[in-house]
């Protein structure tokens, strides 16, 4: 298991490009378009970043996000969810850079391979901001009444966080 | 406005907190500290990005998008009986999804919203059970392969950026349960 984790990411790589070559594509020439594509991406996430982590941070410095924690620690430990994961919990239907400067800012304090680390990595890879997704959709329609579109999205949030910490602890 | 509220309050808060229990001192080199950690942070994920979205223009570009969304149809064909009829819109929709699979944003959002158009035409401004549930997909977050959070685990020093992917995937699958059990349950009874 550990080994084809471990050789997940050149096993597609080398797939892709093979597929690719097969039906005749550019490759390398694709390669250096998306890694130009990569760097527009950079360019837009560093600004909000740069403005989220010192907030952060000074949270963190502050004790607070501690004290936080310790508060809902009864509530989410009882769910099975590592309490450090919090703050991720509150931001991620909201914003998309929050939920980024949260998690990463919970994987540098817990480590990478923590429990809370990878239960907050695999929280924010497997949901998506709700909010800003379901207003770019509905606006670009013209929808006025959303009817349960929200709520059956915040279901599926609550079941991919309870998800996410059930399955890290199931997997280590 | 919502993020303008949110910066300046958890900056105040800290602030409050700080000086009240004494740690003002850590609080103020945060701010720095924090600047500094975000540059390092997003240069030392930006690598990883670029390379990835290398790998998803090859996807775009070879039709590995197409092919997916043309094995998804006959799963479509179910969950959207009324909007499978069109097929423009069909089209639009399984490239949406297809394109969500393979986690390439670029793709998936212009589709989806082509096909949130399709559905919304005669709708009067009111979504249609299909119009949610195609949305309620989009928040779930279907993407096979978290590349990003893998880029941001390696610039954390994770021993194995990739090794999450298992719980990823039954997170993923318990999520989309759960948005398509409540869109089960809340179709049937919404005004």
């Amino acid at each position: 298991m550990s080994a084809l984790a471990s050789m997940i990411a050149p096993l597609i790589l080398g797939g892709v490009c093979l597929f690719g070559l097969l039906r005749g594509t550019d490759v390398f020439a694709a390669l250096l378009r998306g890694a130009k594509d990569g760097l527009g991406v950079v360019r837009d996430i560093l600004p909000a970043l740069l403005i989220l982590f010192p907030a952060i941070a000074m949270l963190r410095a502050s004790g607070l996000l501690d004290s936080l924690a310790g508060l809902t620690a009864p509530a989410l430990t009882a769910l099975g969810i590592p309490a450090e994961t919090a703050p991720l919990l509150f931001l991620r239907p909201f914003t998309g850079s929050g939920a980024m400067a949260a998690a990463a800012d919970i994987i540098k304090n817990c480590g990478a391979d923590s429990t809370a680390g990878r239960t907050a990595a695999v929280m924010l890879g497997s949901s998506e901001t709700t909010f800003y997704v379901v207003s770019v959709y509905f606006g670009a329609a013209g929808i006025k009444k959303s009817r349960w579109a929200i709520p059956a999205a915040i279901a599926a949030d609550l079941g991919c966080f309870l998800a996410s910490a059930w399955a890290v602890r199931l997997m280590i | 406005m919502f993020m303008s509220i949110l910066w300046t309050g958890l900056v105040l808060v800290s602030i409050l907190y700080g000086a009240a229990t004494g740690t003002a001192d850590a609080v103020g080199a945060a701010v720095m500290t924090g600047a500094e950690d975000a540059v390092r942070f997003v240069l030392g994920m930006g690598g990883a990005i670029c390379l990835w979205c290398g790998v998803a223009r090859v996807m775009e570009d070879c039709g590995m998008a197409a092919a997916l969304s043309a094995m998804l149809r006959p799963v479509l064909r179910r969950l959207f009986p009324s909007a499978s009829r069109d097929a423009e819109i069909m089209d639009a929709l399984s490239a949406n999804i297809g394109a969500n699979l393979l986690g390439l944003g670029n793709a998936a959002t212009p589709m989806g919203v082509r096909a949130a158009q399709g559905m919304a035409r005669h709708a009067d401004g009111k979504a249609s059970n299909e119009l949610c549930l195609l949305v309620v997909i989009n928040t779930a977050s279907i993407q096979l392969l978290p590349t990003t959070v893998a880029a941001l685990r390696s610039a954390c020093g994770a021993r194995c950026p990739f090794d999450i992917l298992p719980a990823v995937w039954l997170a993923t699958a318990v999520s989309l349960a759960s948005g398509l059990l409540a869109a089960r349950l809340f179709a049937r009874f919404w005004p």
